[in-house]
């Protein structure tokens, strides 16, 4: 449904996006991650022919955005970041003007007008000036403004940004189901929302992809994908890391907490990870008192560092911290 | 074509209720209003002059009144969409920049035919104290509508400027006063003294008061149309120019 290809967009002397190209079919809900300025919202700008692209092209549902805008746009329901609306206009009058200028009339405009408020929790600020919402309200009002046509993609830049812990499972929701028939692109920084949400996810920083995967693709990419964690007491540190350094197949291992109550051990796969590393472990601590043994999944936050800052050391920073 | 018309059907409605929702139109009929009231019935010397016409007395100050109140109406019209981030909104739906320019421009208007039709009480006072000829009157109302719309036109492309509401209204305020200037007849006299005739033709040619002045007469002349008409047609062209601009960055 949306292709891009080469994608780049440059300000001034800046490039904002510098070649971005990937495509989203049907069923897919593809998350787009990235830091502050990476240039996530210039890309759905693009996509949406908000702003017309330096080189490169867009094309939704086989129109192209630039040659054929208004077949593109009517293809796709968007929501801009921070949720912009007419703050004259009552929530009513703000959702019946979107679906006229999207060309329904009559009774398929108040079924769609109907539909979207039951959809998003709108009943009780209908007749409600817009100005005098609260951000979620105002977020979802917006939201429902996307959705109204029922379009066959969907832009939506931060969606779930600003609305309190239900409402964002809310949101989380509404888009997984809605996923299963159209092609969405949602962008976030909030990594917990890629794992309940994408079939697939795209990292980028600095204008450029970095990573596409599944999540569970991205989170092999981490250093602890595979890694065994193993709390023991009854021993001193020193005796776990000798112990399980010697261990077949072991890059490193790492302490990562010790205290009275005993010890919290790391251990680093060599290669590639497998699940032999946890029994062998288990075998190894035979004697000591075990109190925790998994193999890590991987976390995405680290994989989402490890990229986007690539001149730290990132395993160093997060052992650290804990 | 007929979509077409239904988006900038849309877009006109939209605007024209945003004037209702908020207490700028209401402020903006009665200061106009009060304006007109004023200036025709004590300054502008109604009675004294014995006579059933609206020429000197009403349609005098139009030009002037319009100055500030024109761009006060069209100051919000795109600096609002910036401000508030709608404009991303509105250009990512399934219209052309021009059916968003010409809609918005449509709704004000027709704001300000509204406001024109509500001096009504001074027509109907002129008839009823003497015999005007109405066909002048109207003449000069199709003029003072044309000259509103040339005049909302500028403070449209000024809007588009900027996300501010009052940069937009001081530069329309400063070029409307450029087209009245260039035909006020003080400064007329001033450019005569050392200007030579053709230039002065030139320069006053541009001014509304030029073109303003057959309207007041009753002569409908196309030349003072096609001036009014392509001021319009002209700013709300560069209007799609800027707003283009914003967008390529």
């Amino acid at each position: 449904m949306i292709n891009v290809h080469n994608l780049a967009k440059v300000f001034g002397t800046k490039r904002a996006v510098d070649g971005v190209s990937f495509s989203v079919e049907r069923g897919e809900v593809l998350g787009f991650l990235g830091p502050n300025g990476a240039g996530k919202s210039t890309t759905m700008r693009m996509i949406t022919g908000f702003i017309p692209p330096t080189a490169g092209t867009v094309s939704v549902g086989g129109f192209d955005i630039v040659a054929n805008p208004i077949q593109a746009k009517r293809l796709v329901g968007y929501l801009p970041e921070n949720a912009p609306a007419y703050t004259d206009m009552t929530v009513y009058g703000f959702l019946k003007f979107a679906a006229e200028i999207r060309g329904l009339k009559g009774d398929a405009r108040n079924a769609a007008v109907n539909r979207v408020v039951e959809m998003c929790f709108l009943e009780s600020v209908l007749h409600q000036s817009v100005e005098t919402l609260s951000k979620g309200y105002r977020h979802r009002t917006c939201f429902a403004q996307s959705i109204i046509h029922d379009p066959d993609v969907l832009v939506l830049d931060e969606p779930t940004d600003g609305l309190d812990p239900n409402q964002k499972h809310e949101v989380r929701q509404l888009i997984r189901r809605m996923g299963q028939k159209k092609a969405i692109i949602f962008s976030t920084h909030i990594l917990e929302e890629v794992d309940a949400v994408c079939s697939r996810a795209i990292i980028i920083d600095r204008g450029r992809i970095v990573a596409n995967g599944t999540p569970q693709e991205l989170r092999q990419k981490s250093d602890y994908a595979g890694a065994v964690t193993l709390r023991v007491s009854g021993v001193d540190a020193a005796g776990v890391t000798q112990r399980l350094s010697q261990l077949p197949g072991v890059k490193r291992t790492a302490i990562i907490r010790e205290d009275a109550a005993g010890v919290t051990a790391r251990v680093f796969p060599k290669g590639t990870a497998n699940g032999e590393l946890a029994s062998r472990v288990g075998e190894a601590a035979q004697g000591w008192k075990i109190e925790e043994l998994h193999t890590e999944e991987g976390r995405l936050d680290e994989v989402f560092r490890g990229i986007t800052m690539p001149d730290t050391a990132v395993d160093k920073k997060v052992e650290e911290k804990q | 074509m007929n979509t077409t018309w239904a988006n900038i059907k849309t877009i006109t409605k939209r605007e024209l209720a945003a004037y209702f929702s908020s207490p700028l139109a209401y402020v903006f009929i009665v200061i106009f209003l009060l304006l007109c009231g004023f200036f025709t019935f004590m300054v502008g010397g109604f009675f004294e002059r014995g006579e059933a016409s609206l020429v000197r007395p009403f349609f005098d100050w139009h030009p002037w009144f319009y100055l500030f109140l024109v761009p006060a109406v069209g100051m919000r019209l795109w600096a609002e969409e910036r401000r508030v981030g709608t404009i991303e909104l509105l250009l990512t739906m399934p219209i052309t920049a021009w059916q968003a320019i010409v809609g918005k421009f449509l709704a004000s208007w027709l704001f300000l035919a509204l406001a024109l039709v509500l001096t009504f009480p001074v027509v109907l006072t002129v008839n009823y104290l003497g015999s005007p000829d109405n066909g002048v009157i109207l003449c000069g109302y199709v003029g003072s509508w044309l000259m509103a719309g040339a005049y909302l036109a500028i403070s449209c492309m000024t809007s588009a400027m900027t996300r501010t509401q009052v940069v937009s209204f001081i530069i329309a305020v400063v070029l409307c006063l450029f087209l009245i200037l260039a035909g006020f007849p003080p400064v007329i006299n001033l450019l005569e003294s050392w200007a030579s005739p053709w230039l002065v033709d030139i320069i006053s040619s541009f001014s509304v008061i030029t073109h303003f002045d057959g309207f007041q007469k009753g002569v409908l002349d196309l030349r003072d149309v096609v001036f009014f008409g392509s001021i319009i047609g002209f700013s709300l062209f560069v209007t799609g120019v800027i707003i283009r601009g914003h967008r390529a960055g």
